[in-house]
């Protein structure tokens, strides 16, 4: 059950990201300014006398300008047009009552068609540098339990340095002193690259404790008599024994860099504003009366635990509790249950 | 025992050297200093080169480390730029309200989640368990940046509860309560996630222990369930709990970060933060400093209690 919860809701969240530029209604860009801060359209289908129609939706009229209040117009019905002009749904008058489903933000643009584009930024962000962390962190733990000596513990002892460090400093930090205003893409990979370093030693401390166990098993010491060279042995025997325990490992890093990502943005280090990620879209609520008012710019935060939460339920499986830097004893459970019960 | 005690107190002392050594050199290396973010474009070159020669900035890196190091020896840390002020004058007070933000989360998630977790995990069956570790799932999956949103949130629709800050204008009589009623939502948002941490992990290792013949052996003697469980099998279930207090200590820094950004309250977090963008250099090593000093303190304490609880850790 938990499985099958999990899986839909990154399904989900994944089909939503590739798909944005089809589900969403409007562009990252696209502002309707009669409409800040505007409540969600719901689409209806009976209307006032009881009548069916075809989806609709009512348009909101001004009343307070000052309060950002809004009424629905019950008197004119737009109807809701599917595919058209390469979009799944839209209203008929753009203009006039835009498809907004999860209301504007404060610029007036649709918040339900940022919380798409901007989860291409935050989940592509988050599983580069997840993959980073797995190309640095397997190559330190590889070499540091394959060479061992002096070598191993200068690794480690680093490794082990950076873990005690409070993460999110650690980023902060890093980001802070580059230069604050760059390009989105220039942002992209210094972020994925900062959240590539400070994840990396989760991973080597793992793989360097499994790399060590296994090179003293018979598979390993037949392989290096047979003559296969310290890279093949490394990279063809001793790592793909550590891939369960990286696949963990990179479950749980993924959220922890979405939430670093947005953490970042929130505080203004992240990315430039027209860019839509989780994180930038969180800023619009960074006023308390704003969105006290206005719950539907809390979104991006809902979006963020329903990902974070289905990637807990599928970590249900392994039985390991997902909590970063656990002891590498650990990581040997999930990687040989088999060497656990003798 | 002790040359162990002894060999990470010295891994302390590093771990502060260090940390603080490297954010003013991180802070230094940044393009741009204090001058150009705070005079701006426009100011003339003469003006800038004033006020570099009066802030010290115009030196070279090594020399304003060295005697950063000299006089930081004295408790000296130099002057903040932004505040104008002593950095050990501002540190302090910031550091505290860290401090009990922290320790009032750390308290709260133990005292919940530890006896949560015993209770789930030695018994894996029935509808209490399932919705506590119902519970710790759906807050494990809220670290403190969603938890501080979804309770500023709560706070400020119900006007239950302050939703910032440390203390509300002009209350001079009863400032502890006024104190804790802006206490509460920061330590929760910080508390929640890690009770439900906590709670997961006691639940693991209780039913690790649970599984053990020697506790099955204690059962067959007779021993009534509840002291078996509460006594002798929590004994060697709190082992690998134990072991994970010293990481425990970054996670709550990180964390607190986020809440006290959000929630407004005026911690290390925020001053660091101030002090990064500003490149209040001087700054940002003491507040450094003092983060990796709490950094230092609990992962310490941590070993302590682990080489106590687990002998074999400190061989």
């Amino acid at each position: 059950m938990t499985r099958v919860l999990g899986s839909t809701l990154l399904i989900v969240a994944i089909l939503g990201a590739a798909g944005a530029p089809v589900l969403a209604p409007h562009a990252i860009g696209d502002q309707f300014r009669g409409l800040l801060n505007a409540a969600p359209t719901t689409p209806h289908v009976v209307d006032d006398s009881g009548h069916w129609h075809r989806p609709f939706i009512y348009p909101w009229t001004l009343v307070s300008q000052l309060e950002q209040r809004y009424e629905q117009d019950r008197s004119t019905r737009v109807p809701l047009v599917w595919f058209a002009r390469g979009r799944l749904v839209g209203s008929a008058d753009d203009s006039r009552a835009p498809l907004m489903l999860l209301g504007g933000d404060s610029y007036g643009r649709d918040v339900f068609s940022r919380l798409l584009f901007g989860a291409r930024i935050s989940l592509a962000l988050s599983i580069a540098a997840a993959l980073g962390s797995m190309l640095m962190g397997g190559l330190i733990g590889g070499v540091a339990g394959y060479v061992g000596g002096g070598i191993d513990d200068l690794l480690m002892r680093a490794s082990d340095f950076v873990i005690v460090l409070p993460a999110m400093y650690v980023a902060l930090a890093l980001r802070s002193v580059l230069p604050l205003v760059l390009e989105p893409g220039t942002v992209f990979v210094l972020l994925a690259a900062i959240f590539a370093v400070v994840g990396a030693p989760f991973i080597s401390r793992g793989v360097r404790a499994i790399v060590r166990g296994e090179k003293r098993l018979d598979y390993a010491v037949a392989a290096a008599s047979l003559g296969a060279g310290h890279t093949r042995l490394l990279a063809h025997h001793l790592l793909p024994a550590a891939r369960s325990f990286i696949v963990v490992e990179i479950t749980m890093l993924v959220p922890a860099f979405i939430v670093a990502e947005a953490t970042l943005s929130y505080v203004g280090l992240g990315f430039p504003d027209p860019v839509a990620s989780w994180g930038t879209m969180l800023r619009d609520a960074s006023n308390v009366r704003t969105f006290a008012d206005f719950p539907w710019l809390l979104s991006p935060a809902a979006a963020m635990f329903l990902v974070v939460l289905g990637l807990n339920l599928l970590m249900q499986q392994t039985g390991v509790v997902p909590v970063m830097g656990a002891p590498p004893a650990d990581a040997r459970r999930v990687s040989r249950p088999a060497l656990q019960s003798k | 025992m002790l040359i162990y005690i002894a060999r990470r107190a010295a891994f302390a002392v590093f771990l502060v050297f260090a940390v603080s050594s490297a954010a003013l050199v991180l802070a230094r290396l940044a393009p741009g200093d204090y001058v150009t973010t705070s005079l701006g474009i426009d100011a003339r070159r003469e003006t800038i080169e004033q006020a570099r020669a009066r802030y010290g900035l115009n030196r070279s890196i090594g020399e304003q480390y060295r005697d950063w190091v000299i006089r930081a020896a004295r408790l000296d840390f130099g002057q903040s730029l932004i505040y104008d002020r002593p950095v050990a004058d501002l540190i302090p007070e910031r550091a505290a309200n860290t401090a009990v933000l922290a320790l009032t989360a750390l308290l709260a998630a133990t005292l919940v989640g530890l006896p949560l977790g015993v209770i789930t995990g030695s018994r894996p069956g029935g509808v209490v368990p399932l919705a506590i570790r119902a519970t710790s799932l759906i807050l494990l999956s809220m670290p403190p940046l969603l938890t501080s949103l979804f309770l500023v949130f709560v706070a400020a629709r119900t006007g239950w509860l302050p939703v910032g800050g440390m203390s509300a204008a002009g209350s001079a009589g009863g400032a502890s309560l006024d104190l804790l009623r802006h206490l509460v939502v920061p330590a929760a948002a910080l508390a929640m996630p890690l009770a439900a941490m906590f709670e997961r992990l006691q639940a693991q290792a209780m039913s690790d222990v649970v599984g053990q013949p020697y506790v099955l052996a204690t059962l067959a003697r007779g021993v009534p369930r509840s002291r078996v469980v509460w006594r002798d099998a929590l004994k060697a279930a709190l082992r690998p709990v134990a072991a994970l207090y010293g990481l425990v200590v970054g996670t709550l820094l990180s964390g607190s970060f986020a809440v006290e950004v959000i929630t407004a309250w005026p911690g290390l977090g925020r001053l660091m933060l101030d002090a990064l963008l500003a490149r209040d250099v001087y700054l940002v090593a003491g507040c450094a400093a003092a983060g990796s000093l709490f950094l230092a303190a609990g992962t310490l304490m941590s070993d302590a209690a682990l080489a106590l609880v687990d002998p074999s850790t400190s061989e």
